[in-house]
């Protein structure tokens, strides 16, 4: 049976359109209205609901934890002070990415890490005998994110602590009579916050949200919404940009860290004296400059989106639906330089744009490249150009 | 700090065509200051924070004719240019019946079929044409018209263009887009829809701004005039920008200013300085002296020939011709601080109906006879009214839970045949007051603010002549080729470095940019040929 979320007994009544999407097994709404494009705006224009409860949580306990999660995650946990939050991933001994998650640090020796897909095997496997306990508390909690540039206007009435907490920072918090620990996180690009909170609790701390929120114009958002507004951030999706090296079945479909956008994380290996996971493999591949891609965004010339389309009679589409597919890359030579996994018009950018992986010497911004389009079954090369990612990131993401 | 006092361009009027056009000529480089009389820029596209709280698009509310090149050559994304889509669209009657049109094909054909089921498919019907006869026209308004009066080979050249370009167009698209510039919009509607109620909702768009009822001839224009717009692709598709059509200007200053332009704000010009024929400058009302080889008038066509300048330096028929330009605005507004949404009887506690347009126009009788009132010279007793409330889509509009509603209001003649509208201003908001109560049962017991806007405060404070929202009439004759007149249609004058691109020049009026970016390229142009 298909699990629902512990905010469905809400979400199902707001759900309109009866669209629902599989996510790790629950019930997810893809659009809760006739027009997903208006659920989009309130995130980038009010603040949006999103119920992300399906992600996979563990709570890693005990006096090694830290220890332990230093050796497995790429990312210097040791810097991940408690009340902190890191975005990172985490590798196999080639380099390559398993995975990425959020990790929340409560205190010391406890911390709670998300994932799209299930590891508990995999991250118990590599406990071996440390003084570390993992629990896989993913039933456990809902999780509800508040994105959009009312969020803090709207939290701070339902917890003063808001007012205070920094980006990636969390802080435990009462949202009415409920308990809960809220992080300022998301996958929004946007300002924004994730309210986690017991199962029992999660649809009083939705109907207490909505009663504040609500005046707003604040209006769940589904999925559809939330995947144009992490395009338009950056934010790479597993199975879509990546996939989990534990599952390739060959090299093409695994992917480094630095060929994923993601080598900030890893700025300061000189000075980072962690045995990780990868950590040798990610070494050579940068000292011997072995990295194959190179995460960037590409934008559409818009006046060659229109010849393409004007050619054939037909008015430019300008969908905002994401694309998650593979729109090839090419050069001047039309010699095949990379492909495009994720692909959308932005309403905020008013372009067509996608996170694209190209080979190395294409990915100076600027670069001219060609993206080929399907027109009435035929192929067309249009113009775009190389960017730096992410494409929308207003100063109150951080501020 | 001294004064500057020249520049290689002067623009007078900051509304969004003078910011579009002074935006250019700097980004090429050009020294160029705008003059805005006003102490914000905007013109009719301002937004005003008239009572606590409450941010009013006192004039202009709504935008889709934005022409897409100019977002992205002025790059406006980078100073927060955002259209938010309208999910929805409500046609309420005064006896409960409403229609209420959203974002899903099929949803709509199943509530159009309420109320008629051949209306239903009709819709989409209507709707394919339209598309196509935007499609085909929009390269004709997406470039400068040739001149008729010229005997020039390349504009003779132009014009043969022009037929060929007709002639290729699929016969049944030509004759269609022939019936829209021509005919009434009820006459194309009728055939169409048999619902009341879709008639009214789409007539209502053949009215806008005009001295025309929805049965006279040339409402098929003005229908099609505002379908030219888009919202990200979508034809005929309106939005809000964020912040009103005043936070759109406030990105188009911003632009501006990162190009270089300098805006100078309570500056108003008292005219343009010739020399042997030839613009050298402006003189402000205060007296100040600036001077600039290129003057440009982002005004309307009476103030631009007839004001700025002295006629005398003009052709005689050219002054003709502007002198018989038609104005005579017809519209007005009645603005709106709610306490909360209104009430729609059998939709209690909803507000969803209330993110896009609420059209107050449910039968072509019904605007028909509003604009009889008109027709003999006073105002509608139960006008057209398009509402709009915006706060229910962008929450900075209005205090959480209140909301902000833009009325705009037809026919308000701006000739009274027996009054003055400083006397009617009262009576006349009261009218659409006790009108919008008709639709909404209790609506009078939430205003907190009622801001009434007469086609003579549009004048006064716009400074459009007669308070023409356009900058002169959507007619045939004042369209093309002739706006504002026959052999001054691309943005020149007869005085050389005077140039026009206020909404008095092709293509004309709206939030569109279209007149300020092509009268630069006529500029530009002509700058490069002396070099
Ligand atoms: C009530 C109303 C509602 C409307 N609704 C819509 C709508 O929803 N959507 C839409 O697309 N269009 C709408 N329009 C039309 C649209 O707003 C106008 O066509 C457009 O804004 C005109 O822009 P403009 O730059 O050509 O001229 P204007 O906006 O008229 O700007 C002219 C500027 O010049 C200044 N000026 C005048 N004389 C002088 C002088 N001597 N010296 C210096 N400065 C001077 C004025 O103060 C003004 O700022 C509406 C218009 C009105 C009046």
């Amino acid at each position: 049976m298909i699990r629902e979320t512990p905010f469905h007994p809400r979400t199902s009544v707001a759900n309109q359109t009866g669209l629902w999407s599989h996510w790790s097994g629950y019930l997810a709404t893809d659009r809760y209205q006739m027009s997903d494009k208006f659920e989009y705006f309130a995130i980038r224009n009010s603040a949006a609901v999103i119920d992300t409860s399906p992600l996979y949580k563990y709570r890693i306990m005990g006096s090694d934890s830290e220890r332990f999660l230093a050796g497995v995650l790429a990312r210097d946990i040791r810097k991940c002070r408690p009340g902190q939050a890191h975005y990172t991933v985490w590798c196999d001994d080639d380099g390559w990415v398993v995975e990425d998650g959020v990790i929340l640090r409560f205190s010391d020796d406890e911390f709670l890490l998300t994932a799209a897909e299930p590891n508990m095997a995999y991250l118990q496997d590599l406990a071996g005998r440390m003084a570390v306990e993992i629990v896989d508390v993913s039933e456990d909690y809902g999780a509800l994110a508040l994105q959009g540039p009312y969020a803090r206007e709207i939290l701070k009435q339902l917890a003063p602590e808001m007012e205070e907490i920094g980006y990636f920072h969390l802080t435990p918090a009462k949202v009415g009579d409920a308990a809960v620990t809220i992080s300022r996180t998301g996958y929004t690009g946007d300002l924004g916050y994730e309210i986690w909170v017991d199962r029992d609790d999660a649809v009083g701390v939705w109907d207490t949200l909505f009663e504040v929120a609500s005046p707003y114009g604040v209006i769940p958002a589904g999925q559809t919404a939330l995947l144009i507004a992490r395009i338009e951030a950056g934010l790479v999706l597993i199975d879509v940009d990546f996939h989990s090296s534990r599952y390739a079945w060959n090299d093409d479909q695994r992917t480094t860290p630095h060929e994923l956008g993601l080598g900030w994380m890893l700025r300061n290996l000189e000075s980072d004296d962690r045995a990780f996971i990868g950590r040798s493999a990610i070494e050579r591949e940068l000292a011997e400059g072995t990295s194959r891609w190179r995460t960037v965004g590409v934008m559409v010339d818009y006046e060659d989106w229109n010849r393409v389309y004007g050619e054939r009679s037909l008015i430019p589409p300008k969908d905002h639906t994401p694309e998650h597919g593979g729109m090839m890359i090419y050069d001047d030579r039309l010699e095949r330089i990379g492909y495009t996994p994720s692909f959308v018009y932005s309403p905020m950018v008013q372009r067509h744009v996608g996170i694209a992986r190209v080979r190395p010497e294409h990915a100076e911004p600027g670069s001219e490249v060609g993206l080929e389009v399907t027109i009435d079954h035929r192929y067309d090369v249009v113009k775009a150009n190389v960017t730096l990612l992410p494409f929308y990131n207003p100063p109150r993401k951080t501020a | 700090m001294a004064v500057k006092k020249k520049y290689d361009a002067i623009v007078i009027g900051g509304g969004h065509n003078g910011l579009v056009n002074g935006s250019y000529l700097a980004k090429a480089g050009l020294d160029t200051v705008i003059l805005e009389r006003r102490h914000l820029v905007g013109g009719a596209a301002i937004t005003e924070e008239l009572y606590p709280g409450f941010s009013f698009t006192t004039f202009s509310y709504a935008l889709s004719l934005l022409r897409p090149e100019i977002i992205h050559e002025l790059e406006l994304t980078k100073h927060g240019f955002m259209p938010l889509l309208m999910p929805s669209t409500f046609a309420p009657t005064e006896d409960g019946e409403y229609l209420l049109l959203g974002q899903d094909k099929n949803e709509n054909h199943h509530e159009i079929a309420r109320h008629s089921p051949h209306d239903a498919d009709a819709y989409d019907a209507y709707g394919h044409m339209m598309e196509q006869v935007v499609h085909a026209i929009r390269p004709l308004m997406d470039s400068i018209p040739p001149d008729i009066t010229s005997k020039d080979p390349e504009e003779r050249a132009r014009m043969a263009a022009i037929g060929s370009y007709l002639a290729d167009l699929p016969p049944g698209v030509l004759h269609d887009m022939i019936r829209l510039l021509t005919g009434s919009a009820a006459d194309i509607l009728e055939d169409y829809f048999e619902s009341e109620l879709m008639q009214g909702l789409h007539a209502s768009s053949g009215i806008i701004g005009t001295k025309v009822g929805p049965r006279s001839q040339g409402s098929g224009l003005v229908l099609l005039y505002h379908s030219f717009g888009e919202h990200d692709g979508a034809y005929g598709a309106w939005a809000f920008h964020k912040g009103g059509n005043g936070g759109f200007t406030q990105v188009l200053a911003r632009a501006a200013e990162s190009f270089g332009v300098e805006i100078r704000l309570e500056s108003p010009v008292d005219h343009v300085v010739t020399k042997n024929g030839r613009a050298t400058g402006v003189v402000l009302e205060d007296g100040t002296e600036l001077q600039a080889k290129t003057v440009v008038s982002a005004v309307d066509p009476r103030r631009t020939f007839m004001d700025l300048v002295d006629p005398r330096e003009l052709p005689s028929d050219l002054v003709d011709n502007i002198r018989r330009f038609k104005f005579q605005g017809t519209s007005a507004k009645v603005n709106f601080a709610l306490d909360a949404n209104p009430t729609y009887p059998g939709l209690e506690g909803r507000s969803d109906q209330y993110r896009g347009f609420v059209n107050m126009g449910p039968s072509l009788d019904y605007l028909e006879r509003a604009y009889d009132d008109a027709k003999y010279g006073w105002y509608s007793q139960k006008p057209y009214i398009d509402g709009c409330i915006q706060s229910n889509v962008d929450p900075d509009m209005a205090p959480p839970g209140k909301a902000v509603m833009s009325c705009f209001i037809q026919y308000a003649p701006y000739h009274l045949k027996n009054g003055d509208w400083d006397e009617e201003r009262d009576r006349f908001g009261d009218r659409v007051q006790k009108t919008l109560e008709g639709f909404f049962p209790g609506f009078s017991d939430l205003v907190l603010h009622r801001e009434v806007v007469t086609p003579l405060d549009i004048e006064r404070v716009v400074g459009l002549t007669e308070g023409n929202i356009f900058a002169g009439e959507f007619l045939a004759p004042q369209m093309f080729f002739f706006r504002p007149a026959p052999g001054w249609n691309q943005y020149r004058t007869p005085i050389e470095g005077y140039y026009q691109c206020g909404s008095g020049t092709h293509p004309g009026g709206c939030v569109m940019g279209a007149p300020g970016r092509f009268a630069s390229q006529q500029i530009l142009g002509d700058l490069k040929k002396k070099k």
